[in-house]
């Protein structure tokens, strides 16, 4: 989304969803995992809205649908590949949009190479980085820095300093264009008549010719009839006077091509003029609550707040090269240093001065990928020697559970912070690897630390949901016993630690000991306050008054703001996350409930919603248009543009930043202003989508002799052992898909649910739904026992034998899916095998999320052998499918 | 008295009034529209998180996603998933395009206490635990329950039951204390998709007929409302339901009779009997009176 818009966040909230004219549900099952926003999908239902459903099972989403199309899991690019195919080949896009709001006309440089030229890699692969150089991506004769995604790719070209830096790559900024795209040194070309070879809505055309209602069918397993059926409906309402909204969730991010996959849903939603305007958009459903808001102020190792990257250890880097590499001329990227400084000011205040830089030399450096990944691979190794879980539980939750607890295994010390006993804080008295006798007690030696955490009933604070909506919450209560808030828990860690250092005259500790950790507590606890620290994310002036927005922002030092985005949400000094006016008091998009960033826009882009004049597309989708009298943007909701900036409006030569965007340019985090058909900069893996076959996968990719995403992150480990290619020998050891996925009664790992007796009795226990089909295949009986097996592990779980999973007829073979929650582990009040024991470590190259939604594997009725004979039931599959250590890593071909 | 009892088991359609309230609010329940239940359970969770209602055994039972079986002394929501091989309106699966021409469909839906308009657990009562509320709600009080478990074979839906190792008899109060302070009932409250709606009876009546008329008219013809009639063989029940096929599809009865019906004209009939029998006694001794 980032790459594609600017922005990686939700183009909509759901309340919009109400607007809409049809809702395509894919890769999520909203109904079950985001019932309360579901009310919104059945509000446009009772407008008479069409509700499709696309899933490899049938679920309560499905239940509810006017259309459910089941598809072979991991095959959703080709899916939506088609609908692009279709929607160009029959000319049903909306070309006023495409035009004027696309780089759809913008040349793209003539040494780009696509997957049809290169048989399924784009040009710049180097196969021995496993990684592409993105220069042949770019527009013809400019450079465009991506907004968000890997800015300091072309970091050597553009400093002149430096060798190419393979760690520069790895260290995956596919986040960062959370908020802000790339940069254009130039205009680049355009050719409005759409019909020049090289522009990038012919490129794109071509790239998806091939993507026919037949291989539809072929790879999806999608009869062409139902197909047809939504294309027809998703082009039917997408016009002047309709639009139709995208919801995914992590059936689209957990797979090896995950951002190619949301990248695809947006060229479509681009192509159909669906951004920007009510009851359109890409509606991302976070898994839970603030999970928005950990990518906002980032619990990912390669962000700061705000999406300002995380700076990489270059040499010599400083303020302004890591400035001038990461912003952009064009767009809101271009004030980077002021939303850097203020947030250098922010941390270390009278610390930070332009003699040292701001203490910018503070700021830790990457030096290649440390994602949750690779960072077990690290404690495998031996490098990484103390992990703090918070609110996680890897042992269950996270792909290869039997890796995350071997390399635990090899830490110093483990702190978990949850409000249970979860499996990650015991799995070294009674895990799964104590029970075969892989691991003993007494062997190993990590020190583990265990910390009862606050529940946020017990604490205040603020949560940024989904929509990127901040929403403050008061403690009812505090907290019983030795349990402890978050926030409590570091402020306090930091300030021990501060003590400790006190009168050190290391320099490694002066980043610690200037650090502004003044925050007042509260009540007997000692709690710091909450209100405090959103002072600091909302940032002051040199006065010390709050700040209302990111405009007021400077590069001198006279400014402090913790999250250049946040600014604002203390406006006037008043928290405008606590604001509760109730629905009936507002217009629908209630710009008074709770407080959104940017600036409090509930739509994104929203300058789309109106033509290149400022006039509404249709009376029926007005949301924000140019008003001639008063000069200036009004509306339904804020204006996602400057207020004053007139349609007419065209850049003097020489602007930059904000100015140097026209009054057509809607998405105005782009270093263009327009949103991206085709990606120049910001994705490691292709400026385009490309159906690539999941890691484990029952077939050969039909496309290409590119079984799969080249660049994809594998790791090459004996506990980490991939499946055969198809056609290879040993395949049919893994005859079945298997997808994962939650169920409303549970949440993710269980440490919120496992251990509550409401939610445990209404699902409770472990389970695998199969088609009568498959049952009758594998000799399973409905409530019996089945044994799960993959090269990494083998899990029992109970049968439910349903006709809700519908066997898929691809090939001219039938295909078997099996459906495995994830949510049960060996503790709580309600237990079970968790399923990721079978998931392989596979990942995005972007993003570095792991392929847990499509895998293979067997099935086979009974219990799962106990101790050390159920390692030697997987041993014993492995060798039968002549798996090695490195099968499956291939970078080229595989099919 | 058989003639006063007759009255108020039987006649009128506000129960409020028959049970003596000369001025009281409107009658309230539930509408159930189960063609929107999207069977999250979250009515399941907050009426036992409200009421306090103990959790009643982990047992996975192979009926869909239901694990919780039928209403009982533990269960005052129950949600129904019931997995069919039918088409639901116009909806299209892909199996159901596909050549085997199989289809599915998954229907889902919350039951309650039907609060009756005449409710026989509240007729054979002995204690007064049970009792009629001045909003025509039926309502059991714990505190003065003996136990007697007579109310359990009278409702004619197997809504009541008897808590094990507890005995007393425990049913949905449709939340009779947040309804005292202006709070709606915590299922509803909590049910995000409006599929339970609470209110005046009367309004929640002309809704239904509303929606009904509306998934009759989208082609959705197997809609129907069940409950809703004053003249069915309970007078209407206060909580009443659309369903997307035969009552019995879901665990209802297709026809449910108060099981207190028959008592007047039982008490009658024991009273022409009484009085039969006392005119034969007098005939008897009037006719052979003691001779002299």
């Amino acid at each position: 989304m980032g790459t594609s818009f600017g922005r990686g966040g939700a183009t909509t909230f759901q309340q919009d969803l109400q607007n809409s004219d049809c809702i395509v549900v894919q890769g999520s099952n909203m109904a079950e995992c985001h019932p309360v926003g579901f009310q919104w999908v059945m509000e446009a239902k009772a407008r008479g809205a069409t509700l499709i459903h696309v899933d490899p099972r049938y679920t309560r989403t499905s239940a509810l649908a006017d259309l459910h199309v089941p598809l072979r899991a991991g095959t959703d690019i080709a899916f939506l590949g088609g609908i692009i195919n279709y929607v160009i080949h029959n000319d049903r896009y909306f070309r006023d949009y495409v035009v004027a709001y696309t780089n759809g006309p913008t040349i793209i440089s003539e040494d780009f190479q696509d997957t049809e030229d290169l048989d399924g890699v784009f040009s710049g692969l180097d196969e021995a980085e496993r990684s592409y150089d993105l220069r042949t991506w770019q527009y013809e004769g400019t450079e465009v820095q991506a907004a968000s995604g890997h800015r300091d790719q072309e970091y050597q070209d553009r400093t002149s300093r430096g060798g190419s830096d393979r760690s520069v790559r790895e260290s995956g900024r596919g986040e960062s264009h959370g908020s802000g795209g790339a940069a254009v040194a130039s205009n680049p070309q355009r050719d409005e008549t759409m019909r020049h070879p090289r522009c990038a809505f012919q490129i794109l055309k071509r790239h998806f010719a091939r993507y026919t209602p037949e291989t539809v069918e072929q790879i999806c397993g999608v009869p062409q009839d139902l197909f047809d059926q939504v294309c027809r409906t998703l082009a039917d309402n997408s016009n002047r006077e309709r639009t139709s909204a995208f919801v995914y969730s992590v059936g689209w991010t957990q797979h090896t091509t995950g951002a190619q996959y949301i990248r695809t849903a947006a060229i479509l939603q681009l192509l159909l003029g669906n951004i920007g305007r009510p009851g359109g958009g890409i509606l991302a459903l976070r898994g839970h609550a603030s999970i928005q808001g950990s990518t906002d102020i980032p619990t990912l190792f390669n962000l700061l707040p705000g999406y300002i990257p995380m700076p990489h250890a270059h040499q010599d880097e400083d303020l302004d090269s890591f400035v001038e590499a990461s912003s952009t001329d064009k767009g809101y990227w271009g004030e980077m240093k002021s939303y850097t400084v203020s947030l250098l000011k922010a941390w270390w205040g009278p610390a930070a001065t332009e003699a040292n830089d701001f203490c910018f030399d503070y700021l830790p450096r990457l030096t290649g990928s440390h994602s949750t990944y690779d960072t077990v691979m690290a404690q495998l190794d031996g490098t990484c020697q103390g992990y703090i879980l918070a609110g996680e539980n890897p042992a269950v939750g996270s792909a290869n559970a039997r890796m995350q607890r071997l390399g635990m295994a090899n830490l110093e010390w483990l702190i978990v912070r949850d409000f249970s006993l979860i499996e990650s804080a015991t799995w070294w008295k009674d895990g799964p690897e104590i029970e075969t006798g892989e691991l003993r007690t007494e062997d190993i030696g990590t020190e583990v630390f265990f910390f009862p955490a606050a529940a946020h009933t017990e604490k205040n604070g603020s949560f940024t949901n989904t929509q990127r909506m901040l929403q403050w919450h008061h403690a009812a209560c505090e907290p019983a016993g030795d349990a402890r808030s978050d926030l409590w828990f570091y402020y306090h860690l930091g300030r021990i630690i501060r003590e400790k250092m006190a009168g050190s005259t290391d320099e490694m500790d002066r980043p610690v000991l200037d650090l502004v950790w003044d925050y007042p507590t509260e009540a007997s606890l000692a709690e710091p306050s909450a209100q405090a620290v959103l002072a600091e994310i909302n940032g002051w002036d040199a006065e010390g008054r709050p700040l209302s927005s990111y405009e007021q922002l400077e590069e001198d030092g006279s400014t402090a703001c913790g999250c250049w985005i946040y600014c604002g949400v203390l406006a006037d000094g008043v928290n405008q996350a606590a604001r509760r006016k109730p629905s009936g008091q507002q217009n629908w998009v209630a710009n008074e409930w709770g407080w959104a960033w940017p600036a409090n826009r509930r739509i994104l882009y929203n300058r789309a919603s109106a033509d290149r004049h400022g006039r509404p597309w249709s009376e029926r989708k007005a949301l924000v248009w140019w008003d001639e009298e008063a000069s200036r943007w009004t509306g339904h909701d804020i204006a996602d543009f400057s207020s004053s900036k007139s349609p007419w409006y065209r850049p003097p030569a020489g602007a930059t930043a904000a100015e140097a965007l026209s009054g057509e340019d809607p998405f105005v985090m782009q270093a263009d202003g327009k949103g991206w058909l085709f990606v120049p900069a910001g994705l490691t893996d292709g400026p385009l989508p490309t159906h690539y076959e999941p890691q484990d996968s029952a077939f050969s990719n039909l496309l290409y002799t590119q079984q799969r995403n080249p660049v994809r992150q594998v790791f090459a480990r004996r506990h980490n052992r991939y499946h055969p290619d198809p056609g290879q020998p040993g395949h049919q050891v893994f005859p079945y898909v298997i997808t994962t996925y939650r169920l409303t009664e549970h949440h993710t790992a269980g440490g919120m649910s496992r251990w509550l007796p409401y939610l445990s009795e209404l699902q409770p226990e472990m389970f695998c739904e199969v088609s009568p089909e498959l049952a009758a295949e594998r000799h399973l009986e409905h409530l019996g026992w089945a044994t799960i097996v993959t090269a990494r592990a083998a899990i029992e779980a109970r049968v439910l034998v349903t006709e809700r999973m519908a066997p898929l007829r691809i090939q001219g073979r039938v295909l078997h899916q099996i459906g495995l929650p994830y949510h049960w582990g060996p503790n709580g009040y309600t237990t079970g095998d968790a399923a990721n024991e079978l998931t392989s470590i596979s990942l995005d190259p972007n993003v570095h999320i792991q392929e847990a939604k499509a895998l293979t594997g067997d099935i086979r009725p009974g219990r799962r052998p106990r101790g050390r004979a159920r390692n030697a039931l997987v041993e014993g599959y492995v060798r039968r499918a002549g798996i090695a250590d490195d099968t499956g890593t291939e970078v080229r071909g595989g099919r | 008295m058989a003639v006063e009892r007759s009255r108020s088991l039987l006649e009128g359609t506000d129960p409020a009034t028959s049970a003596g309230y000369a001025d009281h609010p409107p009658r309230v329940g539930f509408f159930t529209d189960t063609s929107v239940c999207i069977g999250c359970k979250a009515c399941e969770v907050a009426c036992k998180e409200w009421n306090q209602v103990p959790e009643d055994g982990l047992v996975l039972t192979g009926m869909s996603y239901d694990n919780t079986a039928g209403l009982g002394a533990d269960t005052w929501r129950h949600v129904a998933f019931i997995e069919q091989p039918a088409r639901l309106g116009h909806q299209v699966t892909g199996a159901a395009s596909s050549k085997d021409g199989s289809r599915i469909r998954w229907l889902m839906s919350s039951d309650v206490c039907k609060h009756c308009t005449h409710a026989a657990c509240l007729d054979v009562c002995p204690t007064g635990s049970l009792f009629r509320t001045e909003l025509g709600t039926v309502v059991v009080q714990e505190d003065i329950c003996n136990g007697c478990g007579y109310c359990v074979p009278a409702c004619p839906y197997g809504v009541i039951d008897q808590r094990q190792g507890d005995g007393r008899a425990w049913k949905c109060t449709l939340c009779y204390d947040r309804l005292s302070v202006g709070a709606e009932p915590a299922c509803a409250k909590a049910c995000p998709t409006e599929s339970i709606q609470f209110g005046p009876l009367e309004e929640l009546r002309e809704r239904a007929d509303r929606r009904l008329s509306q998934l009759h008219h989208n082609g959705t013809s197997e809609a129907r409302l069940y409950g809703r009639d004053p003249d069915d063989g309970v007078g209407g029940d206060g909580a009443f339901f659309l369903l997307l096929d035969q009552p019995e599809v879901y665990g209802l009865p297709p026809d449910p009779v108060v099981t207190t019906r028959d008592l007047p004209a039982m008490w009658a009939r024991v009273a022409v009997a009484a009085v039969a029998l006392a005119g034969t006694v007098t005939a008897v001794f009037a006719r052979g009176g003691p001779r002299r």
